[in-house]
């Protein structure tokens, strides 16, 4: 398939990515490339065949409904590259 | 004991050693750190060196052996670990900027029962970025280096661990294998490694590339220390509700195991065009061993072969687009300074803490999964999934074992593959099919190509068939000693 | 101007009443320290793997089989991707392919009568966090306690025409998720969320106008006023000859008004696909029959047994039926007390009283259940009279006492001995001569003061009927 500036402006847009413009014109080949050969999987007849998300037939696993946790405050946010009064603190969110 | 001497010991032997007292566990592992800080450098095969961790760590365990509590074949024994595994207190960056300063504050499940067992961590061994490579080269940390030759890549991702078995850096180490990241470089640095069946090692702490793919497991100089180490580490996991209740492996019979009435099968696609003539040979001759030796060979059409990289990368892509969509600034990991707007943060976190590689892949997961395109790539895949379970599943009606190539190379030259992602990905025709369908396989050093690299033999059996797998490479290896050669005694000659 | 009418679909969130969060073992306690209930696995660290609770889906079949649906057997989990900082793994754990209920319905009945109300879907998901926009800097803080609460949402079909029907709906999915115990649905904390989905169109029109959502109202009251509020502005818009944009707005409560949202960047695109976390979930018919089997008694056959088997007035019945709490007070009573009538009166007469004084909520007050029983049960036994039986009711609503402790304590038993008695009366009858002297000539009210001057005389404590017999006694003896 051929694969278009604005289809590569998208999948950076859902991937929140930008690349350079060098970047993206590799890119746009590379794909090029991989989805042709990906392509391939059209000539594989699939007619009637259910999807099959998990490939092993275990269901039904489940945990007890129990509290398990204490307040681990210092541990959830000693990653966080900037914390106060005990949250993440992020840019102005704005609605 | 001296260096030397311990470099001739498997990591069960160093067990006994340690327990009969002929040498502890302190000095293993000092000895061991001492030749990491000497050779790494040249190797780079790991990211972080747990030196201080490890002594502390080896001596609780002589302590541990000497009171009793610890009785098993592996106590005091160190072992190297793939920087995908969170380890409690120690950097785990998946090989990548956006983790560069991420401490996990938790064990991953694997190495919880390491520790248990009283097994040394040495350290983080290097990897491709989040696992997206063949090659270790996509690593923040630079690229690994083949012990077999240093123009070469030790394949990946788990590049890191395999070199350093490969380069007495390690007795053993635990990799992770998504599209064959345990067994390919286990064949390019000629060691061995299992990659086991879905679930039957826990993924709870595993850095997810593609959960439905991924697991983790060991990489040694033979499959007796590779089924110990997995003895250690399978089992059943409440935290991880995808694992299963598994038999450990009976140690014994995997070391006696008998071939003769074994029904082989190699599916033609697996020595087809594309696969390198030596390397074709070298598994032909392998193969040979066991037809000598009482088992019957049969070649079988599997012409779904054709589609097991179009199937992988769209499923890997797809689900490696979303579990990496958690990195964004905000919790752990990269962010940039002085970003005042949302949308920006996320942007410039991942744009630039992510590599190249491992961009492309999201973008080629995102549109898979995009609305529009979503029936013809990710569902499409999912039914050909379906279609690779059936072909597995009609094979194994046939035959215990289907044995074929790790790789259709060996080792390739540095640099040679980074420039073409499809040429890169092609690479993995001979591994991906088994991590669709969750199947285990073991990766054994068979021979050398016309150029002295390592060429690796794929066992793959049925699901939860570990045992046979693990016996009929133990039969190979018995009779056969390519498994012991080293880069090392290459250089000396 | 034309007739119009008014469409709406309801996308209503409750948060399940679990201990614990969906995917970890993290508690669901509403309030608390930011991030004191959160861990790695619900803030979404590397390498972290949910594990499903067992009663979040046990709690989304009993609602769907209290709201008439069908029960999907075979289930799975889908992840919905997109990032804001409410979302720390930057997917939504939630089903799209296949939710766990479908094509329920509803009775509701309003001013016009009664009418049903289809359910679409009812599907399981987590919760996000909370984001706090910190007043000093421009800056947000993020805060995960509510990540991972268990919801279910349950999408109605675009039935309504009014926002009556609206709001009767939604007490009566209240009660019913109150009644199976499965959520608390307290609109003011959070726990039942509504969108709603409206649009407008000429009478006798077939096809929907466009529609616009508005999101997270946390009142009834609220609900009502943004539903006229957003009918006006849209009729208003399609007079002026413009159109109806399809956006999402939000309600202000104080200005009364509905706003756009800023727009997102782009359309949304979810990216679902498969959970592979998360194993299927299959539900067999002994499951489903366990849970029908163990269904609790939901609002309307509880109100008909009230009144036919109990014999409370339909008013009684309703109130009490009305609200979960208020049944959990009046089956205790009743049991205790041995009499569903005087447990009624009670509860209308004093109870309610109460929580009307105190600006209490039904809901929250915090009322030992068994209380009220052990108060009436010491009245009807002649323990303490009525009289002491409110006081201890009232102490026992604002302070918490225990009933047969206090009137232990204060000595607030009644004094139906009478030789107790007598002397106290005796006392009364030398002291009031002259009461005494008309009475026995034939003054007959004056029995009545001279009961009250006896029972103040015992400090209220006596059982009047004693009183009365000691009293007729002495002064017949008198005559």
């Amino acid at each position: 398939m051929e694969i278009t500036d604005e289809l590569i402006e998208y999948l950076q847009q859902l991937g929140r990515i930008r690349l350079t413009q060098e970047e993206q014109e590799k890119t746009k080949k590379d794909l090029g490339s991989i989805l042709g050969y990906i392509d391939k999987l059209n000539e594989l007849d699939t007619e009637g065949v259910e999807p099959m998300s998990h490939a092993f037939g275990r269901t039904n696993v489940f945990r007890e409904d129990v509290v398990t946790n204490d307040a681990m405050v210092d541990e959830v946010l000693s990653n966080a590259p900037e914390a106060k009064d005990g949250c993440f603190v992020v840019p102005r969110t704005v609605e | 004991m001296t260096i030397e001497e311990i470099k001739t010991l498997s990591a069960l032997e160093i067990g006994k050693a340690i327990k009969d007292g002929r040498t502890s566990s302190r000095e293993v592992t000092r000895a061991m750190l001492d030749l990491i800080r000497e050779k790494n450098p040249a190797v780079n095969a790991y990211t972080y060196i747990a030196e201080e961790e490890a002594m502390a760590q080896a001596e609780q365990a002589d302590a541990d052996i000497r009171s009793g509590k610890l009785t098993g074949d592996l106590a005091g024994v160190p072992i190297a670990i793939k920087d995908n595994i969170c380890t409690k207190g120690m950097i785990t960056s998946c090989g990548s900027k956006m983790l560069y300063n991420f401490l996990p504050p938790y064990d991953a499940t694997v190495i919880r029962k390491l520790r248990e067992e009283g097994m040394v961590i040495l350290g983080k061994t290097n990897m491709d970025e989040f696992a997206m490579g063949s090659t270790t080269e996509t690593s923040y940390y630079g690229p690994t280096l083949n012990p077999w030759g240093e123009d070469r890549v030790p394949g990946g991702s788990s590049g890191g661990s395999a070199a350093a078995v490969a380069a007495d850096l390690a007795v053993v180490s635990l990799g992770s294998d998504t599209g064959g990241s345990i067994r390919q470089p286990a064949s390019f640095c000629g060691v061995t490694g299992l990659k086991p069946t879905y679930g039957t090692v826990s993924r709870y702490g595993l850095v997810a590339f593609a959960s439905s793919l991924d697991q983790i497991g060991p990489i040694g100089r033979d499959i007796n220390d590779v089924a110990a180490v997995y003895n250690l580490i399978c089992g059943i996991d409440e935290k991880d509700q995808t694992s299963t209740e598994t038999k450990k492996l009976d140690l014994e019979a995997v070391k006696n195991f008998d071939v003769k009435g074994m029904k082989i099968g190699l599916p033609e696609q697996y020595f087809g065009e594309g696969i390198d003539k030596d390397v074709k040979d070298v598994v032909m001759q392998a193969v040979k061993f066991y037809e000598d030796r009482g088992a019957t060979v049969e070649t079988f059409p599997m012409p779904i072969v054709d589609y097991a990289i179009p199937t992988y990368y769209i499923i890997a892509c797809a689900e490696a687009c979303s579990n990496l969509s958690r990195y964004d600034g905000i919790k752990y990991g990269y962010r940039p300074e002085g970003v005042d707007d949302l949308m920006e943060l996320f942007i410039r976190s991942r744009s630039e803490g992510f590599g190249m590689e491992v961009k492309r892949r999201i973008m080629l997961g995102n549109f898979v999964l995009s609305s529009g395109y979503y029936d013809a790539y990710y569902n499409k895949a999912l039914q050909a999934k379906a279609l690779i379970k059936k072909a597995f599943d009609e094979a194994f009606e046939k035959y215990d074992v289907v044995i074929g190539p790790v790789a259709p190379t060996t080792a390739l030259k540095c640099g040679e593959s980074l420039s073409d992602p499809l040429k890169m990905y092609l690479g993995d025709i001979c591994t991906v099919l088994i991590n669709i369908v969750g199947l285990p396989a073991v990766s054994v050093p068979a021979g050398f190509d016309s150029n002295g690299l390592p060429v690796g033999m794929q066992l793959i059996g049925r699901h939860y068939s570990e045992q046979t797998l693990c016996g009929a490479a133990a039969a190979f290896q018995r009779e056969n000693d390519h498994h012991t050669k080293r880069a090392q005694d290459k250089e000396v000659k | 101007m034309a007739e119009y009418e008014m469409v709406i679909g309801l996308e209503v969130h409750a948060e399940l009443a679990t201990k614990s969060k969906i995917f970890c073992g993290c508690s669901t306690k509403f309030g608390g320290d930011p991030n004191t209930h959160v861990c790695e696995i619900c803030s979404g660290m590397p390498g972290t793997l949910p594990t499903l609770n067992k009663s979040v889906v046990e709690f989304a079949v009993k609602a769907g089989t209290a709201l008439n649906c069908e029960i999907t057997r075979r289930n799975k989990f889908d992840r919905k991707n997109y990032f804001y900082p409410d979302l720390p793994k930057a997917y939504q754990v939630s089903q799209l392919y296949f939710p766990i209920c479908r094509n329920g319905k509803v009775e509701i009945r309003t001013d016009k009568g009664t009418k049903f109300i289809g359910i679409h879907e009812i599907h399981m998901e987590e919760d996000a966090g909370k984001l706090v926009h910190d007043p000093f800097t421009e800056q947000t803080l993020v805060d995960y306690n509510r990540c991972g609460v268990p919801l279910i949402e349950i999408v109605s079909e675009p039935d309504f025409r009014s926002a009556d029907e609206v709001i009767a709906y939604l007490e009566k999915l209240r009660d019913t998720l109150q009644y199976l115990g499965v959520s608390d649905c307290k609109m003011q904390e959070g726990s039942m969320r509504a969108d709603v989905n409206l649009s407008v169109r000429p009478v006798g029109q077939t096809e929907f106008g466009t529609r616009t959502e508005m999101k997270n109202i946390n009142s009834l009251k609220a609900i009502a006023r943004a539903i006229e509020y957003e009918r006006e502005r849209q009729i208003d818009l399609i007079e002026a000859g413009g159109k109806v944009t399809q956006e999402t707005r939000r309600w202000d409560d104080d200005r009364e008004i509905t706003y756009a949202m800023r727009s997102k960047e782009n359309a949304q695109d979810y990216k679902y696909f498969p959970e592979p976390d998360l194993m299927p979930i299959v539900i067999s018919d002994e499951y489903l029959k366990q849970v029908e089997d163990n269904m609790p008694e939901l609002a309307e056959a509880k109100k008909e047994r009230y009144m036919n088997e109990l014999g409370l007035p339909e008013y009684d019945a309703d109130i009490i039926t009305g609200s979960v709490k208020l049944v959990g007070v009046f089956e205790k009573t009743a049991e205790i007390c041995g009499s569903p009538k005087d447990a009624s009166n009670w509860i209308m007469t004093d109870l309610l009283k109460l929580c009307n004084d105190a600006h209490i909520a039904v809901e929250d007050m915090e009322f030992r259940t068994e209380s009220l029983g052990e108060i009436i049960k010491m009245v009807s036994d002649g323990k303490i009279n009525r009289k002491t039986g409110k006081d201890v009711l009232a102490k026992a609503f604002a302070e918490g006492v225990l009933p047969e402790e206090y009137v232990e304590q204060n000595n607030l038993a009644q004094v139906s001995d009478l030789s107790a008695i007598e002397p106290a009366i005796k006392d009364v009858l030398a002291n009031n001569g002259k009461a005494v002297g008309e009475y026995l000539a034939g003054s007959e009210k004056n029995f009545g003061f001279l009961v009250g001057q006896s029972m103040r005389a015992l400090k209220g404590q006596a059982d009047p009927q004693a009183v009365r017999s000691v009293l007729q006694k002495l002064l017949d003896e008198m005559r």
